[in-house]
This record gives C-alpha cells, sequence and structure tokens, in this order.
C-alpha cells in the first residue's frame, strides 16, 4: 500500500482547468494502466461468472482429503475435501462487492468532507479537517474489530460501510489540499466575483477538476477496503459462512495447512488478493502520472540517450558520434577550425550564416552561405 | 514553540475521541454480549470487578449516559480496564503491560527499519530515474499488495516448516526466564527474526514509492537546478538539496500512515504468536473478551498517536518553515 | 558600446524536446557571439527559446531536452588559452566549469533558493566545491561580502529563504552568482517576479557590478524596454530561432524584422519619445506546430511571397553591416516560392549583395497591403 504523501505532488501540478475529452482519456494509454484495468477486468468476470463456473460446490465436503493439485481439482482440496478452486471463484464476488462498496460510500463521504472543507474555509474547516486527521490517525483495523465482533453476524454490507467509516479520511485530506488550491485559481474567483450560486461553482468549476484525484481516492479505497476486508475475514471476525479470499486463509490457518504442508490451500488466495492489489495500484498509477506529469517514466527517449537530470545529453545527428556525449571523444579537438569561425563571426561584415538545414532544402539556397561551414554539417535526416 | 502546542492540542483531542469512540461502542451495539460474559463467569467474580465492568460497559441502565460517561473516565483514570476473560482473573491492564513491551519493539524497531532503508532505495530510484532500477517497481507494486499476513505466512511454510531454520512461533524460547541476559536477548532476536523480516518487508515498498515519486517531483524544482547550475558535487545535489526537501511530505505521511502499519503488524503477530498485543487482541477476538479488546484498541491508539508526536518533533527539525514565528 | 574579445561563442546550436519521431526543435541553428563585458540582451515572447537557449548552454535542461548538434565555446580571459568545447565536457569537469566561469540567476527566485537552508550555507556551499582550500571563516567573510555588495545586511545571513523578501532573495540569487567572479552571468527573468521600482533597483545594482568586477551579461526577458535601457546589444528571439541581431540603440531606432518592430510596441518605454502601443496581432506558434518558412509569417504585416516557403537565414542587411537580420525583406528572394531552385547569387560570397531585389518587391507588398 502506498499511501504516504503524494499530497505535495497532487497540489502542484493540478490539472488543466479544462482537459480536452482527448486528454482525459490518454491516461488509459498507459502499459500500467491497461495492465491494470485488464487485471481488474478479470476479477469483475470472476465476480459474476464465478459462482456458475466453479467446478464444485464450496461448501461439499468429499473423501479426497488434503489432495495437492491435480487434474480433478486444479488448486487441490482442503482437509475437508473441498475444493479450494471453487471457494476462490465462489468467493471472489463478495471480495470485489465489499471492496467496490466501500470505495462508493468513502469516496461520497470524503467529497463531502474534503470539498466542504476546501471551498467553504474558515471554522467548518478548521472542524472538518481535525476531523479527518482524527479519523487517519486513530488505527482503523482494531477499531473495526471491536465494531464488528460487537455485532453478531457481520453481513458483507455492513464491513463494507464500517470500513467506508472508518477509511474515508486520506481521500478527505487530499481533495480538500486540492479544493484549496483550484478555490483560488482565476477562473473560480471570476465565477465568484459575477455572483454564480456556491453549489454551481462547486459543481461545475470545481469538481470537473477533482475528477482524477476522486478516482484516484477511490481506487485507493477500494485497495484499502479488500484488504482490511481479508483481514477481518482471516482473524474470523466477519462472517466466515460467506466465501471470500480471507474466509480461505482462516480455514487454511485455523486446520494448521502450514504444518501440515498444504501450501495449495492458502498460496491461491494470497496471490489473487496480491495480483488484484497491483492491479488497482496500477490502475492509480497510471492516475498519479495523468496528474502530475513530472512522474512519468520518459517517454520517447531512445535507449542510447540517456536522460539526466542536470547534465543534458548531447546527441549531434552531423557527427559520426551520436552517442550519449559526457564522455564523447570529440572534445576540444576542433583544432584551428573553431579559432577561425568565431573570429571571423565576432567581428562585423563577414557574418558567417550557416546553411539551411531544414530536411528537403538544399544548402544553396541560403543567400550567402559560407563555404567553410558547409561539409561538417548535413541536413538532419 | 506555537506549532508544538498545537500538535499536542491535536493529539489530545484526537485521543479524547478514541476513548470517547471507546465508550460508545458497547453502548450502541445492539445486544449486551458482556451481561452474557459475566453471566456465564457468575460465581467467579467478586463485586467490585463486576462493578468496574458495568462502568466500562455501561451495564447499569440505571444510570444516565452523562453519569456513565464520568464513571468511564473515572475508572480510567484508576488504569482499571477490567478484567480480560481470556486470561481470568487477569486484569486487562496486566496483560497489556507483558505483551506491550514485545509489539513496542518488533514494531517500532521494524517500522523504522523499513522506513529508513525503503526511503534510501527511493532517493537513488528517484535521483537515478530512468535506470535499471525502475524496473524494480512493478516487483515493488506486487510486494506492497501483499497483505503483511499473508507474507507471514508463506515465511513460516518456507522457514519453520519447509527449512526449519527459524521457530514458527513465540517471542523466545519457552525454556527461558525473561531477563536482561544473553541468551535471552538472543533468544528474543533469533523468534523476532522472521516477523520481523516479514513486517519490513510489506511495509517497505510504500516508503520506496513515496520517496521515489517524491524525489522526482521534487528534482524539477528550481533550486535543485540551481545546484546543478552552482557546480556542486552529486551528492551534495542529491541529499541535500533534492533528498532533503523530499523527505519532508514522507515524514509527516509516516505518521499518517502509522496507524495503518500499525494494524499490519497486529497481524504479522497473530499470523507468529507473537507474545505481543496484536497476538492478545486475536485471542480476545476468538473468545469474545471485550473489556481486553477494547484496552488495547486504547493503548494501541495512544501509542500511535505518541509516535505521531515524535514524528512532528522530526518534522520540526528538519523543516524551518513551521520553525518560523515562534 | 563595449566590443571586447568573444568570451562565448555559440555555433548552430539545435535544441530537441524528446528523441526519435515525436522530437520538438526547440532551437534551431542559434549562433550567437557574447563579447566581454558586454551586456547582451535576449528578447522574445514566451515559448520563442529564449531560456531554453541559456540552460542548453550550460547543458541544463531538464529531460526531455537533447542537444542535437551545434558547438558552444567558452573563452577563457588569457589571450592564447583554447576555446572550452561546453557540449564535450565530462560531467566533473563541466561541474568545475559552472559557476566559476558562468553563473546563472534564475528565472523566479521564489524558488531558486533551498527552503530548508540558510542563506549562509547556500552561500558557502559554493565556495566549499569551488575552492576547497578556503577557511570557514574565510567563507563566512566572503559570504558576508557578497551580501553587502547587493545591499544586504550581514545579519541576513542566518535567514531561512521564507523569511526573505521577494526582491532580497532575488538579490541573494545575484550574489551567489558573483561568488566565484565568472566571467558571465546569465539572468533569465531575474525581474520579472518582481515591482517595476525593484526591477530598476536591482538591475542597476548589476550594470554597476558589473563595471566594478567586468563579467559579461545574458539578459533575458520578455520585457524589451528593460533591454533597451541596460543592454549594449540586443538577439531578438522568435519560434526557436534568432531573427534579429543588433545594438540596443539601433533595434530600438531602427528594428528591421517585422517582430523586432511589434515587440517594440508592445511595451511602453521608460525614456526617449512616446511611441504608440500596437502590440502583435494573433499568439506565438507552438513549438509542435511551427509554420513553414518564415516562422514569424503567419502574424507578420509585411509577408509576400517567399516567407510562407523558405526560411529566412540570419545575415547583415547590406547597409548594415554590424547587425543581422533573418528576414526576406532584407534579403534576396529565393527566386519563385513554387520553384526553389538556387538564386543566381548563390555560392557567391558575404561581400555579394543579394539585398536589393528583395527590399523593392518588400516595399511593394508592403505599400499595398498598408495602402
Amino acid at each position: 500500500m502506498s499511501i504516504p504523501a503524494t499530497e505535495v505532488a497532487v497540489l502542484d501540478a493540478a490539472p488543466a482547468p479544462t482537459p480536452s475529452k482527448r486528454a482525459r482519456l490518454r491516461f488509459l494509454r498507459g502499459g500500467k494502466t491497461l495492465t491494470g484495468l485488464s487485471i481488474l477486468g478479470f476479477f469483475t468476470l470472476l465476480a459474476v461468472i464465478g459462482p456458475w463456473i466453479a467446478p464444485y460446490d464450496p461448501d461439499m465436503m468429499s473423501d479426497k482429503l488434503l489432495q495437492p493439485p491435480s487434474g480433478d481439482h486444479w488448486f487441490g482440496t482442503t482437509q475437508t475435501g473441498q475444493d479450494v478452486l471453487s471457494q476462490i471463484l465462489v468467493g471472489t464476488r463478495g471480495v470485489l462487492l465489499v471492496g467496490f462498496v466501500a470505495g462508493f460510500f468513502a469516496t461520497v463521504l470524503s467529497v463531502l468532507v474534503g470539498v466542504t472543507s476546501g471551498f467553504l474555509g474558515g471554522v467548518l474547516d478548521e472542524i472538518l479537517s481535525a476531523l479527518s486527521n482524527i479519523f487517519l490517525v486513530i488505527p482503523a483495523l482494531p477499531l473495526i474489530i471491536i465494531i464488528a465482533s460487537f455485532v453478531s453476524d457481520a453481513g458483507d454490507l455492513l464491513i463494507a460501510v464500517v470500513i467506508a467509516f472508518t477509511s474515508w479520511a486520506w481521500g478527505a485530506r487530499v481533495l480538500r489540499a486540492q479544493t484549496l488550491s483550484l478555490r483560488r485559481r482565476d477562473y473560480v474567483e471570476a465565477a465568484r466575483a459575477t455572483g454564480e450560486p456556491t453549489w454551481r461553482i462547486i459543481g461545475f468549476e470545481i469538481m470537473p477538476n477533482l475528477t482524477a484525484v476522486i478516482a484516484s481516492g477511490f481506487v485507493g479505497t477500494v485497495i484499502f477496503a479488500v484488504l482490511l476486508e481479508i483481514t477481518l475475514a482471516f482473524i474470523g471476525v466477519a462472517d466466515i459462512s460467506n466465501w471470500n479470499w480471507g474466509t480461505v486463509l482462516f480455514w487454511a490457518q485455523s486446520n494448521q495447512a502450514l504444518a501440515q504442508g498444504a501450501w495449495w490451500w492458502f498460496v491461491p488466495a494470497g496471490l489473487c488478493i496480491a495480483l488484484l492489489g497491483t492491479s488497482l495500484a496500477l490502475i492509480n498509477f497510471g492516475i498519479d502520472e495523468f496528474v502530475n506529469p513530472r512522474l512519468r517514466t520518459e517517454t520517447g527517449s531512445s535507449r542510447k540517450i540517456r536522460m539526466r537530470v542536470g547534465f543534458t545529453p548531447v546527441a549531434r545527428t552531423d557527427r559520426t558520434n551520436g552517442s550519449g556525449g559526457t564522455t564523447a571523444p570529440v572534445a576540444l579537438t576542433k583544432g584551428p577550425g573553431a579559432g577561425v569561425k568565431s573570429g571571423a563571426n565576432g567581428s562585423g561584415p563577414a557574418k558567417a550564416a550557416p546553411p539551411e538545414r531544414s530536411p528537403g532544402r538544399s544548402p544553396e539556397q541560403a543567400p550567402d552561405g559560407t563555404p567553410d561551414r558547409t561539409p561538417d554539417k548535413e541536413p538532419r535526416s | 514553540m506555537k506549532f508544538v502546542l498545537q500538535r499536542i492540542l491535536f493529539y489530545v483531542v484526537t485521543a479524547w475521541a478514541a476513548i470517547t469512540i471507546n465508550f460508545l461502542i458497547p453502548r450502541l451495539m445492539p445486544g449486551d454480549p458482556v451481561q452474557a460474559l459475566i453471566a456465564r463467569f457468575q460465581g467467579q467474580l467478586d463485586t467490585s470487578a463486576i462493578a468496574s465492568l458495568k462502568a466500562l460497559f455501561g451495564l447499569d441502565k440505571e444510570r444516565s449516559l452523562w453519569q456513565q460517561y464520568t464513571d468511564y473516565w473515572g475508572q480510567l483514570f484508576q488504569g482499571d480496564l477490567g478484567l480480560s476473560f481470556t486470561f481470568f482473573p487477569t486484569p486487562v491492564s496486566e496483560v497489556i503491560s507483558q505483551s506491550l513491551p514485545w509489539t513496542l519493539v518488533l514494531v517500532g524497531l521494524t517500522t523504522l527499519i523499513s522506513f529508513l532503508l525503503g526511503t534510501g532505495i527511493g532517493v537513488y530510484s528517484g535521483w537515478r530515474r530512468g535506470s535499471w532500477m525502475d524496473s524494480l517497481l512493478p516487483v515493488t507494486t506486487f510486494i506492497s499488495s501483499i497483505p503483511y499476513f499473508w507474507l507471514g505466512l508463506i515465511a513460516i511454510a518456507l522457514f519453520a516448516v519447509k527449512w526449519p531454520i527459524f521457530p514458527a512461533a513465540g517471542g523466545y524460547d519457552s525454556s527461558l526466564v525473561p531477563a536482561f541476559d544473553v541468551p535471552f536477548i538472543s533468544s528474543a532476536l533469533y523468534h523476532g527474526f522472521l516477523p520481523g523480516i516479514t513486517i519490513i518487508l510489506s511495509a517497505i515498498a510504500g516508503w520506496i514509492l513515496g520517496m521515489r515519486n517524491m524525489m522526482v517531483t521534487v528534482s524539477s524544482e528550481d533550486y535543485v537546478m540551481v545546484a546543478q547550475a552552482k557546480g556542486l558535487s552529486e551528492r551534495r545535489v542529491m541529499f541535500s538539496y533534492a533528498a532533503r526537501n523530499a523527505i519532508l511530505p514522507n515524514i509527516s505521511g509516516f505518521a499518517l500512515s502509522l496507524g495503518f502499519i500499525v494494524g499490519g503488524t497486529l497481524l504479522v503477530e497473530m499470523v507468529f504468536s507473537y507474545p505481543g498485543i496484536g497476538y492478545q487482541l486475536f485471542q480476545a477476538v476468538g473468545a469474545k473478551d471485550y473489556p481486553l479488546m477494547q484496552g488495547v484498541f486504547l493503548i494501541i491508539t495512544l501509542s500511535v498517536l505518541a509516535a505521531n508526536l515524535l514524528a512532528d518533533m522530526v518534522y520540526l527539525f528538519l523543516d524551518p518553515r513551521t520553525r518560523k514565528e515562534a | 558600446m563595449t566590443t571586447g574579445r568573444p568570451v562565448l561563442t555559440i555555433r548552430g546550436l539545435n535544441v530537441d524536446y524528446g528523441t526519435g519521431p515525436g522530437a520538438v526543435h526547440a532551437l534551431r541553428d542559434i549562433d550567437l557571439t557574447l563579447h566581454r563585458g558586454e551586456v547582451l540582451g535576449l528578447a522574445g515572447e514566451s515559448g520563442s527559446g529564449k531560456s531554453t537557449l541559456a540552460y542548453a548552454v550550460t547543458r541544463l535542461l531538464s529531460p526531455p531536452g537533447v542537444i542535437t548538434g551545434g558547438d558552444v565555446h567558452y573563452h577563457p580571459p588569457q589571450g592564447d588559452a583554447a576555446p572550452v568545447d561546453l557540449l564535450t565536457l565530462t560531467p566533473q569537469e563541466l561541474r568545475a566549469f559552472r559557476w566559476q566561469e558562468l553563473s546563472i540567476v534564475f528565472q523566479g527566485a521564489m524558488n531558486s533558493l533551498n527552503p530548508v537552508h540558510t542563506v549562509h550555507s547556500q552561500l558557502t556551499d559554493v565556495l566549499k566545491a569551488h575552492r576547497p582550500e578556503m577557511r570557514q571563516a574565510e567563507r563566512t567573510g566572503r559570504a558576508e561580502e557578497l551580501l553587502n555588495l547587493v545591499g544586504i545586511s550581514r545579519d541576513r545571513l542566518g535567514a531561512f529563504p521564507h523569511q526573505l523578501s521577494g526582491g532580497m532573495r532575488q538579490r541573494v540569487m545575484i550574489a551567489m552568482a558573483l561568488a566565484l567572479e565568472p566571467e558571465i552571468v546569465i539572468m533569465d527573468e531575474p525581474t520579472t517576479a518582481l515591482d517595476v521600482v525593484m526591477q530598476r533597483q536591482i538591475l542597476r545594482k548589476l550594470v554597476a557590478l558589473r563595471e566594478e568586477l567586468g563579467f559579461s551579461v545574458v539578459f533575458i526577458t520578455h520585457d524589451i524596454s528593460l533591454l533597451i535601457e541596460f543592454s549594449d546589444r540586443i538577439a531578438i528571439m522568435y519560434g526557436g530561432r534568432i531573427v534579429e541581431e543588433a545594438g540596443a540603440a539601433e533595434i530600438y531606432r531602427d528594428p528591421r524584422h517585422p517582430y523586432s518592430d511589434g515587440l517594440l510596441h508592445s511595451f511602453p518605454a521608460l525614456h526617449g519619445p512616446r511611441r504608440e502601443l500596437t502590440g502583435i496581432p494573433g499568439s506565438p506558434p507552438h513549438l509542435t506546430a511551427m509554420p513553414t518558412g518564415c516562422a514569424f509569417h503567419p502574424r507578420c504585416g509585411k509577408a509576400f511571397d517567399p516567407c510562407a516557403g523558405h526560411v529566412p537565414v540570419l545575415t547583415a542587411p547590406d547597409d548594415a553591416p554590424e547587425r543581422t537580420v533573418a528576414c526576406w525583406l532584407h534579403h534576396s528572394a529565393p527566386g519563385d516560392a513554387a520553384d526553389p531552385a538556387p538564386v543566381s547569387v548563390s555560392g557567391a560570397g558575404p561581400e555579394a549583395d543579394p539585398g536589393a531585389g528583395a527590399r523593392e518587391s518588400a516595399g511593394d507588398t508592403s505599400a499595398a497591403r498598408s495602402g
């Protein structure tokens, strides 16, 4: 989980006031985002059709006890002969459902609190941001454990709501900061000066520019919710009769799968969690890079030229040595040419003009191209 | 000074909020699970223990909510968190004071190590952007998406079951008596190694990514370009100009995500049956031991607040801008 | 006007942003010479490449900037020392060269100072890097001297950047730029963030310091009126090229390039006779969509046949050998626009006079348009 500190980055590189439709969709083109979306799509598909394609009833016991993976049972069986693959397939729905429901509610809460406090300011802002900081600092997991264990049968929906209730604060904090910076923009000031109602300014001037931040907050909360939910199921706080990946791990742990060497019992569920988490994190990277272009991994830089902060590469296309430049051996050995040229150019009438170098045009079009410069310059290809 | 006072005030308010939440939860929840517990232990509880449980969980319906609230605070100030049912009849405060040092050392040390190590790696990979280190990023992302406890399970499966190099459970060799001597401490280190590595490995990825992104962002600041233009040594530019500024938001991020990290490390304790408060919480959940659960929550929250205050002090030391008006 | 020996020569400098087919040409065929002791002004709208030029010279351009061609030579003050090719220095050599010979006062002093270090630390670390033999006390003494030079009391030495006003920060930056008494100081919009009074105060200080210390200045700004007041020579940039270069007085009195003319009429001059402010229609071209031929022709009131198809080269107009301009109004047109065959004068030496015909036809066109 990469919760820490993207705040500053978000602050000073807000998206342009009116990104075009194409610009908005541009982040989809990044490899990271695409990979993330594909994995997420795969799991979403499983969540929908999982119960139908599951080869066995996940609760059905059989006499094939603790079998390693085989053709019949791809992920092996449990101590009571249940099919692990079926448990995971059936469990996907619960995981995604809780993740997205919790993500949705938490995002709504964070937008309400964050945008309100950022836009309205004053005492209300102080109170709301103190509130979100309190919720940030209080450890969520023990709190949720307590709440969930007081309720005798904590179903998926309740778990989702509790998770949402404890995980909105980070989003609210980021949104507040972003709203604060947007509020000072000219076009918002202008809208206020012309007496537009507050709800219109928030709805039409502020919110469209928060889309990326809200989306990234949503994805972040989904990651958080999925992890929490699985954790709760693993501890046995959530209702263990509902299948999800955490429940699989709960049964594996309580039946000593580790000590019995039944790796197939807990490895697939964990990999699924990690894979889902990675996909969501990748989507978030895509959004981050969209919001803060500085984070983009180099685009268009070839392997030959290494970009380095503070040392601009020199790749002279008109020389034999076209690489890096920092250690290029073409150094000071320009010989007399350099001196002659600078002398000639420095003073007056014999000013040399460089030949025209646009592709497709020949040097002789330059009205008074000096012959001594033409040999070492060629049109750029 | 104003900054420090502000922060302390904030933590006092947060502590108050946490305690009040703790007070309200059992009173808002349907049913009386604690009443049922008391009924089960009927006869083994003395009257004062029943009285303190009643005060803590609001079982005395005669009293108003406000009276219950003042009673509750009275109990807390006496350090009375009720009796633990898991370790009946040990008081909760005693259970916690026995397990807290284990958690403080394990979690404190490993969190610090992972923060420092992750930040260091992040500085390098952010500075040398486009180098081979960038190809590690997907791996890092993948590791950071693995839940702590699952990594713990894998660690046990590999290094305690398949190749029994390390113990699978416990905080020290049970034949030893806890003391500050070489055999005990080395046994504690030996037992703590696997859980420690698990925590470091799961937590470090977040710090690497966070610091890398801050380094990349800060590297394009004007003052870094000025430092390059000044012809300063690469080390000076990288550490004194770029990293020195990039670490600031990471430290506030550290403070804010402590609560989250601590949650994850509690699970590692559970998986390794490590004798810290995370494991106690796990046992309390299994036994529906509400007083212990609530006590653990309070202590964890207070510890996190203390750690936050510490991080704030470090921030104050590193950022002259927060020091301005004394 | 100072016409010493050249101290920095830039020949055919080309800079791209990005590499491969998506690369954008930010600077094209820049030829520029800075002479010892002079103030060379660099003017142009934002996006014209002024700052890119300044950073490319010292190889400070941030990724994805790439220098794709040309030479930049630094000529040491010792008469017979060989010129240094800045584009082939190793990082170590470049570090040693930077600030020692060429320092920069950056655009936007607000962010140029490291917020977490004191003024003292930022003034002395450059001494520590380049003058390792200096002792701590000497460095501090030098830092106090430098602050004194720009009119800041030395008790601000322990201050952090956020404790200084904008003007003070800018002066600290200037003090820092002079720390090693370099030969060249590049000033990139050094005063844009300041109010007008402060601007002039700082520039006067700078000019006075130049007299005292004898360095050369490249002064970059979009405010041409400042340049006319403070610089010896002015080069005007448009669309990544230099379009005109001449003495400040010549530019003011008699701008040859229509763009220079437009720039001059976009700012009120503080001194001299009043001019009518007209501005330039349209907006500067984007680097990714540079017009063909002369980049200025879509906005130019005097554009005629060759402008859209052929890039004019920066050369001296026949009647004024001391200055250069890249405009077809002042050179012979390259024959028929539809037929890119070489004109008769091609290959002739610099003494040839290719401009007459072009000027005549230019006169016709502009007359026709204005009439």
